[in-house]
């Protein structure tokens, strides 16, 4: 049961990691929810294995499943349902902005490259200058 | 006295409720954040007071013994911070109405803000690293919706990456809990710090590490700080300040936690952590320096000292720990302060790119002066805080011959004090570049209100108060330091509270 568990784990993590590697934000999401449910089942395992359910009354204590990986992978479920669905809303207003949900480069970072490409050309043409003037200077 | 411990989780979620309520009403929302987030400041210094006079104050939510109920603990660390984090929560909260914008025009803006001060107070305060998780989410998600406040272009772009590298992070946390809670049985803190050195070396540093990786990304640590200076200079004016102040702190404060309380010193990476904060340090200010856009080159820099306090973390002695926490202290308060300057800048001149405007030690002398303190500060001159601090670190760092990072500190303090100089000869010598941008200033529009002024003045002038007293300030992080290299005590008092 639990090596099914870490198969499946392990599946889930391999294929949201490939799809939280896109440039769309649609694929993204569902990469997200992939990999979120894979540490849900990792959580699930983390416990002390199988047992009756823990409601005190119906069996013997010692029988119990443990119940604290449930509580946690149920927040950690929630959590992440609100996130995704905050995000599903950045995509939509991503489209109606650009009529897309690719996830663009930072534009600043652009402009700084850019600028820094625009002083080498300008340094690379005073250095020609100069080269030009030592020549002209020799004959 | 226990009892106050949930206080600074409790207030602000009430005031968050009680805001989304009087939604219709603008002037009650301001009146339940602003009552709110006072509350939390004396709660804070009473906390302060009573766990630096006494012992540090442990409180079991709903009476449930350790391994079952949620702790929460308050510490000198914990105490600290909160004090800090709520005094800059209320200057930002104070300078966003008087900035009028977002604040303003959109309703959810005063809950969600509570809702993020609730989140920052759950981190310091809780004892229990499930919760601490939990604590991030909170403060997560109500930077998600700040910082997209307005949905403008730019700020969905930005608000994207910063969404889903943060959700990546989360899954990171949860991924490491379930590994702890597999190996050790419990995520109580003060439990794990008794079970974890029973595990075998290679799980410990395996954890170890990716503790640090999940809190260095929200710390901005080298090399996982890309998201950062991308994202927060597109949030609303205000909000880059809180940002920049308190949400990279709160992955610093989580590293030095668990780095402190979780593990034995063998399984500490105190020279993997050397290395990471060289380079974040010497990154972060190259990085600044290349910029244009004023709140860039100060997202840059955040990176930039994040190393500073790692850097007196991975020496793991009294005097680089207590270097560390009197650096994060005096970085909150001074970053805010440059953030909320910057936004003054922006409001005076119309733009903060630094190649379009300048001369506004002539028009606006005021501003000047305000930016000037922090600046010193940052940079390290004496007599101001920022040289105790980096004082305390290279001193801490020569003490245990790590002289390559005593190196590159200094000179990473030098290229700060460039980064400032550059700041000011763009913003505030010379003449505006940009045609518009001259007649803006002559304008009436330009005027910056009194409230945003008065904010931002009342934050530098507490930059400068830590400057008067660092020596007292000193001594409390020598003696948090103490405390946090002597972790027993720390478990003594949380699992025998309930005996």
């Amino acid at each position: 049961m639990s090596v099914l568990l870490a198969l499946a784990a392990a599946f889930l993590f391999a294929s949201g990691t490939y799809l939280l590697l896109q440039r769309r934000l649609s694929r993204i999401l569902i990469g997200v929810g992939l990999v979120g449910h894979g540490s849900n089942i990792l959580l699930l395992t983390s416990g002390t294995g199988g047992g009756v359910a823990p409601i005190i009354g119906t069996a013997d204590p010692t029988d119990f499943a443990d119940p604290l990986p449930q509580a946690l992978a149920l927040t950690s479920i929630v959590i992440t349902f609100g996130v995704t669905a905050f995000l599903l809303a950045l995509g939509y207003r991503s489209w109606r902005i650009t009529h897309d949900d690719v996830v663009e480069d930072d534009v600043e970072d652009r402009y700084i490259a850019r600028r820094r490409n625009a002083d080498q050309v300008v340094e690379e043409e005073a250095l020609a200058e100069r080269e030009q003037a030592i020549e002209e200077d020799r004959r | 006295m226990n009892s106050l411990v949930a206080l600074p989780v409790i207030v602000p979620l009430l005031g968050s409720a009680l805001s989304v309520l009087s939604a219709p009403w603008r002037w009650a929302q301001r009146a339940i954040s602003l009552v709110a987030l006072t509350a939390n400041v004396f709660v804070s210094v009473a906390l302060l007071i009573s766990v630096d006079d006494d012992e540090m104050l442990v409180m079991q939510a709903g009476g449930w013994k350790v391994p079952l109920g949620i702790t929460l603990a308050v510490d000198r660390l914990s105490a600290v911070m909160l004090v800090v984090s709520s005094l800059m929560l209320l200057s930002v909260l104070v300078y966003a109405i008087g900035q009028g914008s977002e604040e303003s025009r959109y309703a959810a803006f005063n809950p969600v803000y509570l809702v993020l001060a609730a989140g920052v107070s759950a981190s310091f305060v809780t004892g229990d690293l499930f919760n601490l998780f939990v604590a991030f989410e909170m403060m997560l998600v109500a930077s998600y919706v700040l910082l997209t406040l307005g949905g403008r272009p730019r700020q969905v772009r930005s608000g994207m990456s910063y969404v889903v590298i943060s959700l990546v992070a989360s899954t990171f946390f949860i991924t490491a809990l379930a590994l702890i809670y597999s190996a050790t049985g419990t995520v109580n803190m003060a439990e794990l710090s008794q079970r974890i050195p029973e595990l075998s070396p290679g799980v410990r540093t395996g954890f170890s590490l990716l503790l640090i990786l999940v809190f260095g990304i929200k710390a901005g640590l080298f090399p996982l700080f890309f998201w950062l200076p991308d994202s927060y200079p597109t949030a609303p004016g205000a909000i880059t300040a809180v940002f920049a102040g308190l949400l990279t702190k709160v992955g610093v404060y989580a590293i030095i936690r668990s780095q402190t309380l979780l593990f034995p010193p063998d399984a500490q990476q105190g020279s993997f952590l050397l290395v990471l904060a060289g380079f974040t340090m010497v990154i972060g200010v190259l990085g600044a320096l290349a910029q244009d856009d004023l709140r860039r080159m100060l997202s840059f820099h955040i990176v930039s000292h994040i190393g500073y306090m790692i850097f007196g973390l991975a020496l793991f002695t009294l005097a680089g720990i207590a270097g560390a926490v009197f650096y994060v202290v005096h970085h909150i308060v001074v970053k805010t302060a440059l953030f909320l300057v910057a936004g003054l800048v922006e409001r005076r001149a119309g733009s903060d790119r630094l190649s379009r405007i300048g001369g506004l030690v002539r028009s606006a002398p005021m501003i000047a002066v305000l930016f000037a303190l922090p600046a010193l500060s940052i940079a390290g001159l004496p007599p101001f805080s920022g040289f105790v601090g980096k004082f305390a670190l290279v001193g801490s760092g020569i003490e245990s011959d790590e002289w390559a990072i005593v190196a590159v500190s200094l000179l990473v303090s030098l290229l700060t004090m460039y980064v400032m100089v550059r700041i000011w000869s763009g913003v505030f010598w010379g003449e505006p570049e940009d045609p518009t941008i001259a007649a803006w200033i002559e304008s009436d529009d330009s005027r910056v209100p009194r409230l945003m002024t008065g904010a931002a003045t009342a934050v530098v002038a507490l930059s400068v108060a830590l400057m008067v007293f660092a020596g007292p300030l000193y001594d409390y992080a020598q003696r948090t330091a103490e405390d946090l290299l002597a972790p027993e005590r720390y478990v003594e008092i949380v699992i025998g509270d309930h005996e």
